[in-house]
C-alpha cells in the first residue's frame, strides 16, 4: 500500500519536478556552483617553487591581501566605484524621470536607446571610446583642425577616463531600476502634494525622492559592485593608472600566474558583494528590482 | 452670502474629444454642490479644472472673484480629496495631515496643535504614528479629508471620495461629511455618480451628461421636477411615456400615446400638438381592475416583487413596455396574468419637453419657407 502510494507520488510530484526544474538545476550546479567551489578551494592552496598549484592548505593567500600596496588599490577601486555611482545617479535620475513621465511617443525610442547598447559587447564599445579620445582620435582631430590646440591633448590613461568609461558602461543599470521606480509613482500623489501647497522643488524632496529611493538603492548596487570588477575598462582607458580590484584578480590569473592569490581576491570580492546585497535587503530593498 | 466659484463659458477639449461643453456654473459660499453624472460626463474634469490640474481650453474660472487660470495648483486656496485618497505612503498619519501646514511654514508648535485638533474632529486620535498602509479604507478616507481641511480652504473639492467604501460605511461617512461641512461652513464641490448620495448630501445638484449640465436644482426639485428625459431616468426609477399633446383643458393636458390617451398636469410652456415625454415615479403610479376615467392604458400583470416596505408590481403594455408600480405591502392584488388599468393623478406626473419635438418643428419651418 505504502509502496504503491509512493510510486504514485513520484509520478505526480517528483517526476514532473525533475523534468522541469532538473535540467536548470543541473546547469546551475555545473556552471556556477562547481566553479565557485573550485575557486574557494583554490584560494586556500599553495604554490610550489615552480609556480604549480599544490593542494596544501594555507591561509597565506588571504594574509597577503593585507599588503599596503593592495590596500591602496582597494581604496582607489572603492573611490572610483563611489564616484561612478554618484555620477550615474546624477545623470541617470533626470533621464529616467523624463522617460518615465513623458507622454510623448519618444518614450519608447528613449527607452530603446538605453537598452540597445546591451546588444553590443562592452569591450568593443570601450575600444570605441579609446579611438574617440586617443591622440589621433576624433576629439583631437577636431580640436587641431580648428586650431584650438597645436599639440594633441592627452585624454586617455587618467583616472577620469576610467570613470567616464565606467559611467558609460554601467549607467543603464542605474537608469532601468530608476525608471521602474519612477514609473510606479502614483501621479495623484504629486497632484496631492501640489494641491496642499507644495512648490515643485518641495514635491521633489518630500514625495518623489523618498518614494523612488528604492530605485536609487538598487541602481547604486547594480553600478557599485560591477565597478569594482570591470578591469577591462581601467585596462583600456586607464592604462594602469587607475586599477580596480578586478585588475588585481585578472593579473594574478594571467601575468602573475598566481591562481591561489587571484582566487582569494575573488572570494573576498564575492563576500563584499554578498554583504552589500544583505545590507540592501535589510534596508528593505526589493530583490526583484535587482534582476534587470 | 456671495458667489465663491464662478465658471463662465468653460470648454475642455482633449484633441477632438469635447469633454466639457460651454459650462456655466456659479457656486454660493458655504454651499454643498454636487456634480452628478455617469463616468465620462465631464464632472471630474470640471473639478480638476477648479483644482488647477487641468486647464480649460476656453472660458474662465473665478474663485472669490479672482481669476485663477494663471495660478498653479499650489497657489490656489482650494484643496482636493482624491478618489484614491493619494495619501503619502512613506509618511505617518500625523505627517500626512501636517503636510499642507509644513509647506506654509507654520510654526511646529502650532502644526502640532492643529493636527491633533483635526485628528480629534475626524475621530482618528491615537493614529499619529501609523502609516497609511496600516489603516482601513474608512480611516484612510478620514485622513484624506483631514489633510485637506486642515488648510482651511475656502472651497473643498471631493472627487468620489466614498467610492471605494462599502455601503454601510458609505452611508455613515455621508452623514459625517455633511455634518463637517455645516460645522466648518466650507463650500463643498462634490463629484459622484451615485444619485442617492447626491440626493442625501447636497444643497444643489448639477446633473451632467456628455459635458453639459442638464439641470441645476435642489435635490427635491431634481427628483420631482426633472427638466430633461436624462435627468428623469438617471435619478431614481421612473416610467417614461412618449406621446403628443392632443388637448389642453384647465391646465390638464391629454396626451395620446402609442397605447392610448392619458392625462397630465400641463405647465404653460407646453403647447397643443407638441411631442413630449411624461415621467411618472413608481410610487406615484396606481392601477385598478376597472377602467379609470381619462386613462386608456390597458396592461397585464406580469410579476410582483416584494422589497420590504413596498411591493413592486411589474405590468406590461400591449407594445411590450414594462411599467413599474409600487404599492404598499398587504393590499389585495389581482392575480398574475390578469388585466389591469394603470393610471396616476395628473399632478403627480411630470411633463418634459422632447428634444425630437424641436427637430420636428424646425423641419416644418424649413418646409414652410
Amino acid at each position: 500500500m505504502s509502496r504503491k502510494k509512493s510510486k504514485h507520488e513520484f509520478r505526480a510530484n517528483t517526476l514532473p519536478a525533475m523534468l522541469t526544474v532538473g535540467p536548470v538545476t543541473l546547469i546551475m550546479i555545473l556552471l556556477i556552483a562547481v566553479p565557485l567551489l573550485y575557486v574557494a578551494v583554490m584560494s586556500v592552496c599553495s604554490l610550489d617553487e615552480y609556480y604549480n598549484v599544490t593542494f596544501k592548505f594555507t591561509l597565506s593567500n588571504y594574509t597577503r591581501l593585507l599588503n599596503a600596496d593592495y590596500i591602496k588599490i582597494y581604496i582607489q577601486s572603492i573611490v572610483i566605484a563611489l564616484v561612478t555611482t554618484v555620477l550615474c545617479i546624477l545623470i541617470g535620475y533626470p533621464f529616467a524621470y523624463f522617460i518615465a513621465r513623458t507622454k510623448s511617443k519618444k518614450k519608447k525610442i528613449l527607452y530603446m536607446l538605453v537598452i540597445i547598447p546591451f546588444w553590443t559587447n562592452s569591450l568593443i564599445r570601450i575600444y570605441g571610446w579609446r579611438s574617440f579620445l586617443g591622440t589621433s582620435g576624433w576629439i583631437n582631430s577636431i580640436l587641431q583642425g580648428l586650431h584650438i590646440v597645436n599639440e594633441p591633448v592627452d585624454l586617455l590613461y587618467k583616472q577620469g577616463t576610467t570613470i567616464l568609461g565606467m559611467v558609460y558602461c554601467l549607467i543603464p543599470f542605474m537608469i532601468l531600476p530608476l525608471y521602474t521606480a519612477i514609473e510606479k509613482l502614483d501621479t495623484s500623489l504629486l497632484e496631492a502634494s501640489s494641491d496642499l501647497g507644495a512648490r515643485p522643488s518641495s514635491t521633489f524632496f518630500e514625495v518623489i525622492l523618498p518614494l523612488t529611493s528604492s530605485g536609487i538603492f538598487s541602481g547604486s548596487l547594480m553600478v557599485f559592485i560591477p565597478c569594482l570588477g570591470y578591469f577591462f575598462v581601467s585596462d583600456i582607458l586607464g592604462g594602469g593608472n587607475s586599477d580596480v580590484i578586478g585588475n588585481l584578480i585578472e593579473r594574478q590569473f594571467q601575468s602573475g600566474n598566481n591562481w591561489p592569490l587571484g582566487a582569494a581576491l575573488s572570494i573576498i570580492l564575492i563576500i563584499v558583494t554578498l554583504i552589500l546585497v544583505k545590507i540592501y535587503q535589510k534596508l528593505g530593498g526589493d530583490m526583484d528590482s535587482l534582476g534587470v | 452670502m456671495g458667489k465663491i466659484v464662478e465658471i463662465e463659458g468653460v470648454n475642455k477639449l482633449y484633441g477632438s474629444n469635447h469633454v466639457v461643453k460651454n459650462l456655466n456654473l456659479s457656486i454660493e459660499e458655504g454651499e454643498f454642490l454636487t456634480l452628478l453624472g455617469s463616468s465620462g460626463c465631464g464632472k471630474t474634469t470640471t473639478l480638476r479644472m477648479i483644482a488647477g490640474f487641468e486647464e480649460p481650453s476656453t472660458g474662465s474660472i473665478k474663485v472669490e472673484g479672482e481669476s485663477i487660470e494663471e495660478k498653479e495648483p499650489f497657489e490656489r486656496n482650494v484643496n482636493t480629496v482624491f478618489q484614491t485618497y493619494a495619501l503619502f505612503p512613506h509618511k505617518t498619519i500625523f505627517d500626512n495631515i501636517a503636510y499642507g501646514l509644513k509647506m506654509k511654514k507654520v510654526p511646529k508648535k502650532e502644526i502640532k496643535e492643529r493636527v491633533l485638533a483635526m485628528m480629534d474632529m475626524v475621530q482618528l486620535n491615537g493614529f499619529e504614528k501609523r502609516y497609511p498602509s496600516q489603516l482601513s479604507g474608512g480611516q484612510k478616507q478620514r485622513v484624506a479629508i483631514a489633510r485637506a481641511l486642515i488648510n482651511r480652504p475656502r472651497v473643498l473639492l471631493l472627487d468620489e471620495p466614498l467610492g471605494a467604501l462599502d455601503l454601510k460605511l458609505r452611508k455613515q461617512m455621508q452623514l459625517e461629511l455633511k455634518r463637517l461641512q455645516k460645522k466648518l461652513n466650507i463650500t463643498f464641490i462634490y463629484v459622484t455618480h451615485d444619485q442617492e448620495e447626491a440626493l442625501t448630501m447636497s444643497d444643489r445638484i448639477a446633473v451632467m451628461n456628455s459635458g453639459v449640465i442638464e439641470q441645476l436644482a435642489t435635490p427635491s426639485e431634481i427628483y420631482e421636477k426633472p427638466k430633461t428625459r436624462f435627468v428623469a431616468t438617471f435619478i431614481g426609477e421612473t416610467n417614461i411615456y412618449d406621446g403628443c399633446i392632443t388637448n389642453i383643458t384647465d391646465g390638464i393636458a391629454t396626451m395620446t400615446l402609442e397605447n392610448g390617451a392619458v392625462k397630465v398636469a400641463c405647465p404653460e410652456d407646453f403647447s397643443l400638438l407638441e411631442y413630449a415625454t411624461i415621467s411618472v415615479r413608481p410610487e406615484k403610479m396606481k392601477f385598478e381592475t376597472k377602467p379609470v376615467d381619462g386613462f386608456e392604458l390597458v396592461a397585464q400583470v406580469k410579476d410582483y416583487v416584494y422589497v420590504g416596505s413596498v411591493l413592486k408590481c411589474i405590468v406590461s403594455l400591449p407594445n411590450g413596455n414594462e411599467l413599474k408600480i409600487e404599492r404598499l405591502a398587504g393590499q389585495e392584488l389581482p392575480p398574475i396574468g390578469s388585466r389591469c388599468y394603470p393610471y396616476w393623478n395628473p399632478e403627480d406626473a411630470v411633463l418634459i419637453h422632447n428634444e425630437s419635438h424641436y427637430i420636428f418643428e424646425q423641419l416644418n419651418s424649413i418646409k414652410l419657407a
